[in-house]
């Protein structure tokens, strides 16, 4: 099983905020998922590499040389605030606020 | 312009001919998705300029097989200048400014993008109805879902409005769509074709394939979009043979597996009889089948999960609202702007799995479940491995049953999770895999899984071929569209 406050955890780690209304459902899939991965302990997997990465895994090399793909006016396109060419966010770090 | 009589073939000569020109083709093409979309709801963006485009291919001269010929793009493949979505909320408004290597490819070729079709959000779903863009409908059944992932892309094929569609299978996400809806669809090895310019949901599993009614069409494109590229060091260098004309569907003394464990008690009967059926047809074309087992199939869904949700909750952490997409309002700092965005921007189903995969990954779960899941991947990878050594071909059912209502599963996810174990074990092995259709199980289509040693596409076309001319499935017509011709 997996308990609200692990649930509440996980949301923090991956920038999520759950509704109050989310967080029960969250519990209660979560954790019947996490028990069906949960099988995975009864595999004896003693001296066995994991494998984390797939492919025809010989290094492939190419000239260290720049290639220019698209411009700075391109890459704006989809900015959703910008001002003086450059991307807009929110306040950084709020006046008189230290954390 | 209805696709269901026609093949790459045929359109090709009629374009040669000058029977008709891309310009028309393409023009009947947007006019037939209009019409048959009212139904289906297999697109989400229609590309209208593609006229245009293909007045420029009439000009320049009608060339190889794919010009002139439109062509569906599922929309986690970025299309230059045409929006790409993912079927999600926070990418509704994305317009790439490059287009991924298999779209370059097959425009070079001069095929052209019709438009781009509904899927589940990032691809994470078996039915497409976790869209941000409404359901798409089954052509055999239209309460039914056309299966998932690339359930656009199977739905408007299957009913016709194009002769090819491009789909991405992470696991099963091309030939459980198939599957459900009557056609041919093929996910090729890990690396033979280039990932860049897909929108990411798990790397060590994505792939890009095609969905068609015919396999010598899906031989054509593959065989067009295939091959090493510089953008993605994980595609392969290997030379990239002609499919379509190395078609060859003698069967006599080629070695098929069939693992028990496929044929398991929850599947639909109606569907394993199907399935049996094939296999006996195989038999009588003179090849040998032999029950094989792969004991660690039980735990496929188990690692699937694990390490396609993990991959995912990296992959999608790039999505915080700052660059491109859906930006939240009224946010007072930073971190608001990253979590408001991504909690209103995502749907149920990826942020389910972005907790998953975060969780998977986190202090105190890391070795239990990433690494753990990784390690039985190994085991898994030899099982499979071995069965490929004394065998040419794997085959089994592509699903568990055939397409399930609207709304049936979308509130159960572990159900919807357990309809991929058939499919899985190809992305996890990194192997060639395909559906390619069997029968009619109540009305419903089933296809019938073929899976080949790595690089060996062409085993699979040769096998799916035989099937195809042996079943001629292609002349069937789905039910929902009989009565409209």
């Amino acid at each position: 099983m997996i308990s609200k406050e692990e649930i509440l955890h996980v949301a923090e780690l991956a920038n999520l905020k759950l509704k109050d209304d989310e967080v029960d459902g969250f519990v209660s899939q979560l954790g019947k998922i996490v028990n069906m991965e949960g099988n995975l302990a009864s595999v004896d997997t003693t001296n066995i590499e994991p494998t984390y990465n797939m492919g025809d895994t010989s290094t492939t090399f190419r000239e260290d040389k720049g290639i220019h793909t698209q411009t700075r006016e391109q890459m704006f396109e989809n900015v959703p605030e910008s001002e003086d060419n450059l991307i807009k966010v929110p306040t950084i770090v709020a006046k008189g606020e230290d954390e | 312009m209805n696709y269901l009589n026609e093949t790459i073939d045929s359109l090709h000569k009629k374009l040669a001919d000058k029977e008709l020109t891309s310009k028309e083709l393409t023009e009947q093409t947007l006019a037939g998705i209009k019409e048959t979309d009212k139904d289906i709801s297999a697109f989400i963006t229609v590309n209208d300029k593609a006229t245009e485009v293909a007045q420029k291919v009439d000009e320049d001269g009608i060339k190889g097989p794919l010009s002139g010929i439109p062509i569906a793009i599922k929309d986690n493949i970025v299309s230059n200048g045409i929006k790409t979505t993912a079927a999600s909320k926070i990418l509704y408004n994305f317009m790439p400014v490059y287009s991924a290597t298999v779209l370059e490819k097959l425009e070079s070729a001069g095929a052209i993008n019709i438009g781009k079709t509904n899927m589940d959000e990032f691809a994470m779903g078996s039915s497409t109805e976790t869209s941000f863009f409404g359901n798409t409908h089954n052509p055999w059944n239209l309460d039914s879902v056309p299966g998932g992932s690339s359930g656009g892309s199977a739905a408007a094929v299957a009913s016709g409005e194009v002769v090819a569609a491009l789909g991405t299978d992470t696991g099963g996400s091309i030939r459980q769509p198939a599957a459900f809806n009557g056609i041919f669809g093929i996910k090729p090895t890990y690396g033979r074709v280039s990932r860049w310019g897909i929108i990411a949901f798990a790397s060590s599993l994505d792939q890009v394939g095609v969905m068609t009614k015919r396999v010598e069409d899906s031989a054509t494109v593959l065989s067009t979009m295939a091959g090493h590229d510089y953008h993605d060091s994980t595609s392969s260098e290997k030379e990239v043979p002609d499919y379509r004309a190395n078609l060859n569907k003698d069967m006599n003394g080629v070695k098929i597996a069939i693992p028990k464990e496929f044929w398991h008690e929850g599947a639909d009967p109606e569907v394993i009889q199907q399935v049996n059926n094939a296999i006996d047809a195989y038999k009588k074309m003179g090849a040998t089948v032999e029950e094989v087992s792969l004991p660690t199939l039980k735990h496929a869904v188990e690692v699937y999960y694990v390490l396609a949700s993990s991959e995912a909750s990296s992959n999608l952490q790039r999505y915080d609202g700052v660059r491109y997409g859906f930006r939240a309002k009224d946010v007072k700092n930073i971190k608001d702007l990253f979590v408001n965005s991504r909690s209103e921007g995502f749907g149920d189903e990826v942020k389910r799995r972005i907790m998953l995969g975060t969780f998977a990954l986190s202090a105190g779960a890391y070795d239990a479940y990433f690494k753990k899941a990784a390690q039985v991947r190994t085991i898994f990878i030899q099982e499979m491995n071995e069965v490929l050594d004394k065998y040419d071909l794997i085959m089994g059912p592509s699903t568990t049953s055939a397409a399930f209502k609207i709304g049936a599963k979308i509130d159960d996810p572990l159900a919807m999770y357990m309809n991929d174990i058939l499919t899985i074990p190809a992305n996890l092995a990194g192997l060639p895999a395909a559906s390619v259709p069997a029968g009619l199980a109540n009305g419903m289509p089933v296809g019938l899984q073929i899976m080949a040693k790595p690089f060996n596409e062409q085993a699979i076309f040769n096998a799916a071929y035989a099937l195809q001319e042996e079943n001629k499935f292609y002349e069937k017509i789905p039910t929902a569209l009989k009565g409209e011709d």
